[in-house]
């Protein structure tokens, strides 16, 4: 049975055909690219499948359970962890407590122990401080524990918000963009980190990227949007020679 | 000793507010002025977790407030004492010591339910939205009771200074004060460690970014409407305390200007910011008395001071910080659980 089951996804914005027919099927402990020029409709897709947009048609199925129709906490709460493409860290709290909140769904205690500060409380709060700090132990972002995210550099920020979308236990990550607005440098880091996230916690992680470097680096297979649509599909090499992929990314050829 | 802060600082109020007024060494009018302080305490650490923490607008705390006061007053008037309203008391009067609180409970608990019917419909949509549906609730609130006579309508209702007479007569005693003394704890205590938990702080994260929050697992309905209910019913509590306190209420009691009072509060003390709420109402209602002698040149001075206020610090006397902030050595003291499960994760 595939991880994520897309079937036939269709989304108007209005009049306006964002998503059309889009289809997809992820198996466990993959890593897969889509791509696309500016304004193909990527994002809408993983908005779709967050929950965030309801699509016009189509079904989305996640380990078995129908995505369509529920709230998109309750849909990352099955196991989707996700980046956005401006980075969308909690600004005002501090590196800590935004990955303590990441926790929602799994505390246990409930609204009178928060506000009774009853045991219960004490003992989740330090089992979620404890998986908190575990998990930035493993990125090394322990040194940045108190810090606001807005004083960090952008390559931290990025690796914080990675570290955020693997609170809820993820079996899918997904990627939007991690490597806009870095340099050379730094991606060749994020290569690394997303290979190694992939291997060390068990997750398939679903990639958009601009960067072809990023894309042709890591994905095992990549899919091509443009006005919606899938124009191809394949593995990196494929996509490299494909003339329609071409012709999406730079017109057409003058005869 | 570092867990003992809290319970030190409890102490040593109780001591400068409730044992004068016990021995008399306080005269009638300190009292008074030192439960609408509690009071004011109240509302406006309450308000904030809406308009502070949560980063939405409610612009009539007051209705809540109204509510409460309404409920707990009708309540212990009805049972307790004789009056033109209800006719003959139904309970024997010593039992006024037990009704009163069980009437304050069931005054807030009345606000938070009027609440949850506002909430529901007002957390669909972001924004502006609130302001305005609690601007309209305020003025339901006030034409509804004006308009049921059998509580007094425009003409207010009371009898709630018999009660309080006997409470007194019962066990000598400034039961107000004492009160209103617990409610004040209780609400710091509460709102406290609502926002420093995970649960609770993940409101200030729906202030920062509410999809980022919606899509990080964090409910963001549920919790918006848990903490308007919270907040509305403490108001509510603190309306109780209120309608005791001055023994006369009238819609116009808590309309637009209470609620006006209440906003100043907060944001004289700053946004999201618990000892700054603290601070400001203590600040404002002794100031609003020192004024007095103004008489209605007290409505230019206080408008006066908000402009001066918002020109020269616009984020209210605290900002979001706390005093903790300020004087760093006190978090030995006061810190939170989860501060200081922090600190002892990053020196392990």
């Amino acid at each position: 049975m595939p991880l994520l089951k897309v079937d036939k996804l269709t989304h108007y914005f209005g009049g306006l055909r964002s998503v059309d027919n889009f289809n997809l099927e992820l198996s466990e402990n993959e890593l897969v690219g889509l791509i696309g020029p500016n304004g193909a409709g990527k994002s809408t897709v993983f908005n779709l499948v967050c929950g965030l947009y309801r699509p016009t048609e189509g079904s989305i199925t996640f380990n078995g359970n129908n995505l369509i129709g529920r709230y998109p906490h309750q849909i990352t709460s099955l196991g989707i962890g996700r980046t956005f493409q401006n980075i969308r860290l909690w600004n005002e709290l501090s590196v800590i407590d935004n990955l303590r909140i990441a926790h929602f769904s799994q505390i246990d205690y409930k609204l009178l122990d928060s506000l009774f500060f009853t045991g219960r409380l004490v003992r989740d709060e330090q089992k979620v401080t404890q998986e908190a700090m575990d998990l930035l132990d493993k990125f090394n972002l322990v040194p940045y524990v108190k810090e606001l995210p807005r004083n960090l550099p952008y390559g931290i920020q990025r690796r914080v918000e990675i570290c955020r979308a693997l609170v809820m236990n993820p079996s899918l990550l997904l990627l939007d963009e991690p490597a806009a607005g870095m340099n050379q440098g730094e991606i060749g880091e994020l290569i690394n980190l997303v290979r190694w996230v992939k291997d060390e916690f068990k997750v398939t992680v679903w990639i958009i990227e601009h960067q072809m470097r990023v894309i042709m680096n890591i994905c095992e297979r990549i899919q091509v949007l443009d006005f919606g649509s899938i124009i191809a599909e394949g593995t990196p090499k494929e996509i490299r020679d494909n003339p329609l992929v071409i012709k999406a990314y730079l017109g057409e050829e003058v005869t | 000793m570092k867990r003992f802060g809290m319970p030190t600082l409890i102490g040593i109020s109780f001591l400068f507010c409730i044992v004068p007024s016990w021995l008399g060494w306080f005269s009638n009018y300190i009292q008074f002025i030192i439960t609408l302080i509690g009071i004011n305490i109240i509302l406006t650490v309450s308000l904030n977790l809406i308009n502070g923490y949560m980063g939405e607008f409610s612009v009539g705390h007051a209705a809540f407030m109204g509510v409460g006061a309404y409920t707990s007053s009708l309540l212990t008037v009805y049972l307790l004492t004789e009056n033109p309203f209800f006719g003959k008391a139904i309970l024997p009067e010593e039992l006024s010591i037990l009704i009163f609180p069980i009437s304050l409970l069931i005054g807030g608990v009345a606000a938070a339910l009027f609440s949850l019917l506002i909430a529901i419909p007002s957390f669909r949509t972001r924004g502006d939205y609130l302001a305005i549906v609690t601007l309209a609730v305020n003025f339901i609130f006030k034409s509804a009771i004006e308009n049921i006579d059998a509580i007094g309508g425009p003409r207010g209702f009371m009898g709630m200074g018999k009660v309080v007479k006997a409470m007194d007569n019962l066990v000598s005693f400034p039961w107000l004060i004492f009160w209103t003394f617990l409610v004040v704890v209780f609400s710091i205590f509460i709102i406290r460690n609502f926002v420093n938990s995970t649960m609770g702080k993940s409101i200030v994260a729906i202030r920062d970014d509410e999809i980022a929050s919606e899509l990080m697992t964090v409910n963001t309905r549920w919790l918006k409407i848990v903490a308007f209910m919270l907040s509305c019913g403490l108001a509510g509590v603190a309306g109780g305390l209120h309608a005791h306190t001055v023994t006369f209420i009238n819609p116009s009691s808590y309309f637009i200007l209470q609620s006006t009072y209440i906003l100043v509060m907060v944001y004289l003390g700053g946004m999201g910011s618990l000892s700054g709420s603290v601070i400001s109402a203590i600040v404002f209602t002794i100031l609003l008395e020192l004024l007095r002698p103004l008489d209605v040149w007290r409505w230019v001075a206080t408008p006066l001071l908000l402009i001066i206020l918002m020109l020269f610090r616009p984020t209210g006397i605290m900002g979001s910080r706390e005093l903790l902030d300020v004087f760093p050595k006190l978090k030995k003291y006061f810190s939170s659980l989860q501060e200081r499960l922090t600190n002892a994760f990053i020196k392990s």
